[in-house]
């Protein structure tokens, strides 16, 4: 672990706590921005420079912004009065410490941690893009398709709602 | 000498790096260029805002600043003394934190923006694989700092603002990355250097520049509406309408903190300039054969500030647009020319050189120019507005 890789961890689960304890919404927001930015610096450091940047600029671009309206628009962004934390929250702690345990035991007890490493295949942006292009294509091709869709679906629910609003 | 003056930057940075420890010169190096970036730009950032002040004067039949120095020369300096003694007032509402940060999620993003556009031969401060990705991943995060200075200043002028700037920039993202994709299908390479290389060399005395093509000149064009919309300026500035919505999320900040939002909007739009230089301009390529002699980087900053004249000239000539307008140019006209203009980047690729690929892809850029004018047009009659009393 160097240490390069121990700050980037520390900033992103610090800010991922403030996310979830802070009262004011807007504050939660912009500390899950700093979450992602964390996760797209350890993308980075891990050398997949392609995942690194698309995340920086799907989720503090597009994601975060879009969470942020949805705060504005519909709640306000007054802290709420009362405790932000629900009543059950012993047991959803206990759950999560739960699954915790199980994963990390299971994952300590299977071989692929005991095998050595192999050296990570090189993933340059230009090697995605062959790739993509080349081999994956269909796949490709069919979130397109579903992407289009989404984007047709969202525009057509807007305009029901104007011919809504003239009749 | 030619290659001494092209490369005189290079070599004194080579220069600094050898007197340091072997250690040390990954650091040195870093430092080094980060260094010139800043004091490159920044320099330019003051001698824009006085060239701008000059420019809008000129255009609007007044003289700019004449005070300070011979021919006003020296406004910056003043300006910048001012900006720095001046009181800093935070609203007492405000949220302090996010008040104090948001200028600052502004400028860094932009100098990391700044550092991938090639300004020379070699000179790249990051050559990466994925530059122009990069540039458009870190520009990202400049609508989180519009939003943070619009929210954290309790001011409704200032959270209307950052509404319309945010829902202005996120709608011009779209066309502004739909042309650059043209240049990335065309020379296959995210890399703002392979990009460059790509455009070297002559068709006879013609550079072959990107934009000289049919699908580059729409792409250019549609890629600087988009920059324009996207760095906030006239005639997109709706966010920071003065007589509408005050200074729209500039309201609450004053002194330094102001400086910096506009040095970090200068600079957003040298950037945003230099990416559409080295994509479709020829980056730092000399537009006639004769002329290799003159250093790379005078040419890259003679672009610029040939666009940055551009962005002045419009600046005083075009009155701002309506919110409604701002919206249906982005989504109804740009963004289908864009993907037309995709597609006619793909057909050039793949047809053999010649008269017949000009043909079939002017046509695929122009008809739907045509038709979709002609269809946004409708029925209303436009025709050349009279006013009846500045004839």
């Amino acid at each position: 672990m160097t240490w390069s890789f121990a700050i980037l961890a520390a900033l992103t689960l610090a800010s991922a706590v403030a996310a979830m304890t802070l009262r004011n919404l807007v504050h939660c927001a912009l500390m899950l921005m700093v979450t992602l930015a964390g996760l797209a610096a350890v993308y980075l450091q891990l050398g997949a420079q392609f995942v690194g940047f698309a995340q920086i600029l799907i989720y503090i671009g597009a994601v975060a912004i879009l969470i942020v309206f949805a705060i504005l628009l519909t709640r306000g962004s007054e802290p709420p009065r009362q405790s932000i934390f629900s009543a059950g929250w012993v047991y959803g702690v206990a759950i999560a410490v739960a699954v915790f345990g199980l994963l990390s035991g299971v994952i300590l007890s299977s071989q692929a941690v005991t095998h050595e490493l192999r050296p990570p295949p090189e993933a340059t942006v230009r090697q995605i893009g062959i790739e993509l292009m080349g081999k994956f294509i269909l796949p490709l091709e069919v979130i397109g398709l579903l992407l289009t869709a989404a984007l047709i679906g969202a525009v057509l629910i807007a305009m029901r709602e104007k011919e809504g609003k003239t009749a | 000498m030619v290659d001494t003056m092209d490369q005189i930057f290079v070599m004194s940075k080579h220069w600094l790096v050898g007197l340091a420890p072997t250690q040390g010169q990954p650091v040195v190096s870093a430092l080094l260029s980060i260094a010139a970036l800043v004091i490159a730009f920044a320099t330019l950032f003051a001698l824009t805002t006085l060239l701008e002040r000059k420019g809008l004067g000129r255009i609007q039949n007044r003289y700019g600043p004449n005070r300070v120095g011979p021919y006003g020369v020296f406004q910056p300096i003043a300006d910048g003394l001012k900006a720095m003694t001046k009181e800093d007032i935070v609203p007492s509402t405000a949220d302090k934190v996010v008040h104090f940060a948001a200028p600052l999620v502004l400028v860094v993003p932009v100098f990391l923006a700044l550092a991938v556009v090639p300004v020379g031969r070699d000179m790249a401060a990051l050559d990466t694989d994925a530059g122009v990705l990069f540039f458009f991943a870190v520009g990202a995060a400049t609508e989180l700092s519009v939003f943070m200075a619009g929210w954290s200043s309790r001011n409704k002028y200032s959270l209307l603002g950052a509404m319309r700037a945010i829902a202005q920039m996120i709608s011009y993202e779209v066309p502004l990355i739909l042309s650059a994709v043209t240049v990335i299908m065309a020379a296959g390479s995210l890399s703002t250097v392979k990009i460059v290389t790509a455009q070297a060399g002559y068709w006879g005395i013609v550079p072959r520049w990107y934009v000289l093509t049919p699908w580059g000149l729409a792409g250019f064009i549609l890629f600087m509406i988009a920059a324009t919309a996207e760095s906030n300026r006239s005639p997109f500035d709706l966010p920071e309408g003065e007589s509408e919505i005050i200074a729209g999320y500039y309201t609450e900040y004053s002194g330094f903190k102001f400086a910096l939002f506009f040095l970090g909007e200068y600079l957003g739009l040298f950037a945003v300039s230099g990416l559409g230089i080295t994509l479709f301009l020829g980056g730092w390529h000399a537009p006639l054969p004769g002329l290799g002699w003159v250093p790379s980087w005078v040419w890259f900053f003679a672009k610029l500030l040939a666009l940055i004249a551009v962005f002045i000239w419009v600046r005083g000539t075009l009155p701002r647009l309506r919110m409604d307008q701002l919206m249906g140019f982005a989504w109804k006209l740009m963004l289908p020319l864009a993907l037309a203009n995709v597609l006619a980047a793909g057909i050039w690729r793949f047809m053999a050189p010649g008269l017949a690929r000009w043909l079939v892809c002017s046509f695929l850029v122009a008809a739907p120019y045509l038709l979709l004018g002609r269809a946004l047009a409708g029925r209303k009659q436009l025709t050349k507005r009279v006013y009846r009393f500045a004839d």
